[in-house]
């Protein structure tokens, strides 16, 4: 089995007349956390969407396991797991029925791991009712429960600690710590930092 | 080992440094869906968040039932006449009213970010799109398909025109959901795109409006219908092989 790694080369990508990211290269191997940082409009959200091939860069390629992702995207896409600044959830579902939903398109799901895993993130005693009357942190915590279902090498977070209450930042860095220490890798980019707890973390700082 | 200059600063795990030690390497394995699996949620997805907001749901079919009744009131009430203008102003209602409901097809899923989920699946994104499709036409098509016969009884005609009109209805209508789900998908990014979409759908929609109305005038005149309907269903073949794969590749544009 090939040793799962991620590498950036020499990644530029503009966005009109403005040049968002400028050359960005890192690499990244298994229970290795990269941390980005920079001020709002830094290109942060860009990265993150360059990586998983959502934006086309003008220059640069990213490599998995040494190939570029271009060649085979849908391979890529089953390796990572992307959660945007928003939480991809259906207002008028339940948490439950929006996990069945979305984490069910890719892997098998049965209720009980489904039921562990909103008890994980605390949502348990509100995950019967519908997502529009939730409150921000409350959907974050929902879409960190879906995070948790899926331990794809992988994972993109932005802005994973938003909303969250200090409880739930740390619940971020349970997840991040625990995903490394299985061999995931974990690329974020985070305004404040994260959660103290998680180590292996290499800082990467996007000039604005 | 520095391989890069500019205003990036710029960050070197070494590949080879002494990673959190690492567990046995299936703890990052999962049972993974298949794409008949993923479709089928799409599908049933679609189909609960249209039982959550049902007056969406009813919008296409009381807009069709507006539009054809209103004809009567309009010419004349004579039973003869009407029922020679039955196949336009079902087609008409039909295709107006499948369009009406296009606009939605597309964009809440783009707005919550559904999409992108969809995008970077892993899944085939067109076998995803064929699905929200195919909920599209179960949720206006088919209940459009249902509602003609009743219509065109009201206009005068014979019960015996029941089957031909039910089944050229629903034919055409699956030719209409998927021409129109391109449509839908390229005019994502774009604000206030209705005006924009029909632009785009009306003309490629013309042929199943030319076979489908003239399928249901021979169905009234008791007819053989075999040759409009053989060229309805070629259309629907046609697009569902080809509409779910420019669809997908349209969201995938828009998501950029």
């Amino acid at each position: 089995m090939s040793v799962e790694r991620l590498e950036v080369e020499n990644l530029h990508l503009w966005r009109g007349e403005r040049h968002v990211l400028r050359g960005v290269h890192f690499a990244l191997a298994r229970g290795a956390c990269l941390e980005v940082c920079g001020a709002n409009g830094s290109g942060k959200t860009t990265l993150l969407r360059a990586l998983c091939g959502l934006a086309y860069p003008e220059e640069g390629q990213v490599l998995w396991n040494g190939e570029n992702v271009r060649r085979d995207l849908p391979a890529f896409h089953a390796a990572l797991a992307y959660l945007g600044h928003e939480a991809p959830l259906k207002a008028d579902l339940t948490p439950r029925e929006n996990l069945h939903y979305w984490i069910g398109i890719r892997r098998r799901l049965d209720d009980a791991e489904l039921a562990a895993a909103l008890t994980r993130v605390g949502a348990h005693e509100w995950s019967e009712r519908q997502v529009r009357t939730l409150s921000a942190g409350q959907r974050r915590r929902v879409a960190l429960a879906g995070l948790a279902l899926l331990p794809v090498p992988l994972w993109l977070l932005d802005e994973p600690t938003t909303n969250l209450d200090a409880a739930g930042r740390e619940l971020v860095g349970d997840l991040i710590r625990e995903h490394l220490s299985r061999g995931g890798m974990v690329v974020a980019a985070v305004h404040q930092g994260l959660p103290q707890s998680v180590h292996n973390v290499t800082r990467l700082d996007l000039a604005a | 080992m520095s391989r890069s200059e500019g205003t990036v600063a710029q960050a070197f795990p070494s590949i080879d440094a002494p990673a959190v030690p690492v567990a046995a390497s299936n703890a990052l394995a999962f049972p993974r869906a298949d794409a008949r699996e993923a479709a089928r949620l799409a599908l049933l997805r679609d189909l609960h968040l249209a039982f959550r907001k049902r007056g969406q749901l009813v919008q296409p079919l009381a807009f069709f039932a507006m539009v054809t009744l209103l004809f009567p009131l309009a010419i004349s009430p004579e039973l003869a006449r009407l029922r020679e203008l039955a196949p336009g102003v079902l087609w008409v209602g039909a295709l107006l009213g499948s369009l009406l409901a296009l606009e939605f097809l597309f964009r809440d899923d783009a707005y919550d970010g559904t999409l992108e989920q969809y995008a970077l699946s892993g899944q085939s994104l067109t076998a995803l799109m064929f699905a929200k499709t195919l909920a599209h036409w179960l949720l206006t098509g088919l209940p459009l398909a249902l509602m003609a016969p009743l219509v065109a009884i009201s206009l005068g005609v014979a019960t015996t025109a029941v089957p031909g009109i039910l089944l050229s209805v629903a034919i055409g209508t699956v030719a209409l959901s998927l021409i129109g789900s391109i449509g839908a998908a390229l005019t994502l990014g774009i604000k206030r795109s209705g005006a924009l979409l029909s632009l785009l759908t009306l003309p490629l929609s013309l042929p199943v409006l030319i076979f489908g109305a003239r399928a249901t005038q021979l169905a009234i005149h008791g007819a053989s219908l075999v040759a409009p309907l053989e060229l309805l269903a070629a259309l629907a073949i046609l697009g569902v092989t080809l509409a779910p794969l420019a669809a997908a590749a349209a969201v995938r544009i828009s998501l950029e």
